[in-house]
């Protein structure tokens, strides 16, 4: 029996030579477009965060045309100054208290000074006979207590009283830069169009302006744009994170000692595993409700100081920093937890067998055995927990910060406002001037996150270098 | 002799018996009410949101029966139906993950299968600062830049200012970091020997990135994506600022599906927005403003918690295969 040949030719089973190179080049294409699309999908990652950062940067700077009621070089050289080298913000606090007191209204002024005093030891429009008087009332207000103005809540005043500064229009920073005189045209035809009311060219300044700069971190909130900053909000959110840390870090790095070191695999130690796996993937918004329906109204004498002080408590309800501080305490707390029980697995077996060995307790060897290396782990776990109480939102709104406040938080028992708020309520705003003070705002955030992000690496490789 | 033997050997034992010490019991009971504390947690959540939506249930002008049917959300004719507020959540989510979903994955793909060392020691960074950046600078994002972004595409008389499809996308943004590093932990986690096998029968990298390890990843895939979804059906702020504070209230068979139900160019208010809104300021306790958010809220925890129970189950199925 011989072998005979197929009786198909062999290429209608195998590809001939070209066909299988042409094959082959399709499959090769196909795997280099794809690894394109890949790049590409990686790439977007990027370019929104890269848009996210020039949005704000765009919106933060630019420039700014402006109507001034009086110049400010005007005043300062009124005050006997060079204008071309002093500028306003340098004047003395009794030359610009004095502005304020030749300028606005005895009513008005006496307003500002109930709201809080100029100077500590003399009134400057109120009498003292009717300010031990008010001060004396059921309901005395905030000037009565609180120390006086500084130098940056003043000056911020005098713009506002007697600059009367009133930003009519915003350019971004790169239209700003690439294309001034469209700026310079739109205005104009702003006037011509009537859309800045009764000013006249030869009122408005076109000027450059830094919406983020060192007076809109020093200065109180405002309703009035030009003037506002964000110290209450910075302070209130150092309150908040503090409080926070205080509760959270105790708390959350007792509770990862007791899972990995005592706990032995009952059914009860897996169920609280399991709860806390379950509370890290629970809606913010809902530990908001959390701490409104619990800490804010339940806990109302605790958290608004109401059973520390036998008179009027500090607060009238619970929407307190520390109501709010111990809502993001328990919204961080299961964070906390899973890296501090990481940072513990991650401590070898033969060190514990060691310590126990030796006859030391299980709280000793823990103690000064387990912990020490675990440290570093733990700290970075804390601090990127710390990163995201400062940035969350909607817990705050729920407890009640949204509310404006220009006074800065004083205890754990302050009304507050937060830096995040800030920029909600900025962002919510519809006028232009305020879109500028959310970017800026954003800026200041996303430094502060920085810092604590920089803080959990130094943190980690200064510990981990000595262990 | 022997007393004195019978004295030392007294002592010995006593020595060696278990000594009390009241202080290990009292570090032991503190870090046991720590562990506690977040059963403690559950159980505030739990009680807090089913009393109030108890309370709210019980007033005359709620039904359970129209909270769950009606298509009509305005509290203030007294119709609370919930439905508006859930097309409003799941609209921004399903476009949220139209965008985040294949960007994810295929960011995932890339990083696990072909990207170099030092190609992921820039790419990874870049979306761990994007994890890090708070939601609101988000919502800030996304009014000042997708939407005016959208109209200038779209045109202003077709786009609104609020709508679903500025949120919708900036939600996208947001959570494709998380997509990409939880889909990226399962394609690594997929044995080597399967990509070589593959490899040795001449697959390309495309077939053996798609055909072999996507499909042995699947389960942690879907897992990410579940928790992907979890993330942007509780997301807050962006959908506060940008999709607009009224509920999109329609009247089925009546209303056209795309010209307004389902239209993307709309504002939809979402139920964390709805929640957001109504509890700003200084909300009168025991009103029905106050009340209702609880039930959105009870709502909305039943659905994140069956998608995070969703998503376990995936990772249990994929650490099966696997480990």
């Amino acid at each position: 029996m011989s072998i005979s040949a197929p009786e198909r030719p062999v290429r209608e089973y195998f590809p001939t030579a070209d066909e299988y190179q042409g094959l082959l080049d399709r499959r090769t294409r196909r795997s280099r477009l794809f690894e394109m699309a890949c790049l590409v999908a990686l790439m977007i990652a990027v370019i929104a965060l890269a848009t996210l950062l020039y949005t704000i940067i765009n919106d933060s700077f630019g420039l700014v045309a402006v109507v001034n009621e009086r110049d400010p070089e005007a005043i300062v050289s009124d005050l006997g100054y060079d204008p071309a080298t002093v500028e306003l913000v340098d004047a003395e606090f009794d030359e610009l208290v004095g502005l304020l007191e030749t300028t606005v209204a005895s009513g008005v002024g006496r307003r500002l000074e109930r709201e809080q005093r100029f100077y500590e030891d003399r009134l400057v429009f109120e009498s003292d006979e009717v300010w031990d008087e008010i001060c004396s009332s059921d309901a005395p207000p905030g000037g009565c207590t609180a120390g006086p103005r500084d130098h940056a809540n003043l000056y911020a005043l005098v713009v506002e009283r007697v600059v009367v500064q009133d930003v009519i229009a915003a350019y971004d920073l790169v239209p700003s830069l690439v294309n001034p005189e469209a700026f310079d045209a739109e205005i104009a035809a702003g006037i011509e169009a009537g859309r800045f009311g009764d000013y006249t060219a030869d009122q408005i300044e076109v000027e450059w302006r830094a919406w983020f700069n060192l007076s809109f971190i020093r200065s109180p909130q405002s309703a009035t744009p030009e003037v506002a900053g964000i110290r209450t909000a910075i302070l209130g959110s150092a309150w908040l994170v503090l409080i926070t840390v205080v509760f959270a870090v105790p708390v959350g790095v007792g509770a990862a000692i007791y899972l990995v070191e005592y706990a032995k695999p009952t059914r009860l130690n897996s169920f609280i595993q399991t709860n806390i796996n379950n509370l890290a993937g629970v809606p913010s918004i809902i530990y908001g409700m959390l701490g409104l329906a619990v800490l804010v109204r339940i806990f109302e004498p605790f958290t608004s100081g109401a059973i520390f002080t036998t008179g009027v408590p500090p607060a009238e309800n619970g929407r307190t920093v520390l109501s709010a501080g111990l809502t993001l305490g328990l919204l961080t707390l299961p964070v906390v937890i899973i890296s501090a029980q990481e940072a513990l697995r991650a401590v070898p077996d033969s060190l514990r067998h060691a310590g126990l060995a030796l006859g030391a307790t299980r709280w000793q060897t823990v103690r000064s055995q387990i912990l020490p290396v675990a440290l570093p782990g733990i700290l970075t776990g804390t601090i990127l927990a710390m990163a995201r109480a400062i940035g969350e939102t909607a817990p705050l709104i729920l407890v009640g910060a949204a509310s404006f406040i220009t006074s800065d938080p004083t205890g754990p028992f302050s009304k507050f406002t937060a830096l995040p708020i800030q920029i909600f309520q900025w962002t919510s705003f519809p006028q232009v001037e305020f879109q500028k003070l959310a970017a800026a705002a954003s800026i200041a955030l996303l430094l502060l996150l920085l810092t604590l992000n920089a803080a959990a690496v130094i943190l980690r490789n200064k510990y981990s270098r000595r262990a | 002799m022997t007393t004195e033997n019978q004295v030392d050997r007294d002592q010995i034992a006593m020595k060696l018996t278990k000594r009390r010490r009241p202080g290990e019991r009292v570090v032991r009971g503190f870090l046991y009410f720590c562990g506690a504390l977040t059963i403690a947690t559950t159980i505030g959540i739990l009680y807090e949101l089913g009393t109030e939506s108890f309370l709210f249930f019980q007033d005359d002008r709620v039904g359970v029966v129209e909270f769950l049917t009606d298509t009509f959300w305005q509290p203030q004719v007294g119709r609370f139906g919930i439905a508006p507020l859930i097309l409003g959540t799941f609209y921004i989510t399903a476009i949220a993950m139209v965008v985040a979903a294949p960007i994810g994955l295929l960011a995932a793909i890339y990083l696990s299968e072909y990207a170099s060392e030092r190609v992921r020691g820039f790419f990874k960074p870049v979306l761990e600062i994007l994890v890090g950046i708070p939601t609101v600078v988000f919502g800030f994002f996304a009014l000042t830049f997708m939407t005016p972004l959208l109209r200038g595409i779209f045109g202003t008389s077709v786009v609104n200012f609020f709508n679903v499809a500025s949120a919708g996308i900036v939600v996208g943004l947001l959570i494709i970091p998380l997509i990409s590093s939880l889909a990226e932990d399962a394609l690594r986690a997929v044995p080597d020997s399967l990509r070589q096998a593959a490899y040795a029968l001449g697959a390309s990298k495309f077939e053996v990135s798609t055909r072999i390890v996507v499909p042995a990843a699947l389960s942690g895939i879907a897992a990410g994506f579940v928790v992907a979804m979890s993330r942007a059906v509780g997301e807050t702020m962006v959908v506060t600022l940008a999709s607009g504070a009224s509920p999109r209230n329609f009247e089925p068979g009546v209303d056209p599906l795309f010209g307004h139900i389902l239209n993307p160019f709309e504002g939809a208010q979402a139920m964390t927005g709805y929640v957001a809104i109504t509890a700003s300021g200084d909300i009168a306790y025991n009103t029905i403003d106050y009340n209702s958010i609880f039930a959105i809220g009870l709502t909305l925890f039943i659905i994140t918690f069956a998608l995070n129970s969703l998503s376990r189950r995936f990772v249990k199925r994929f650490r099966q295969e696997y480990e």
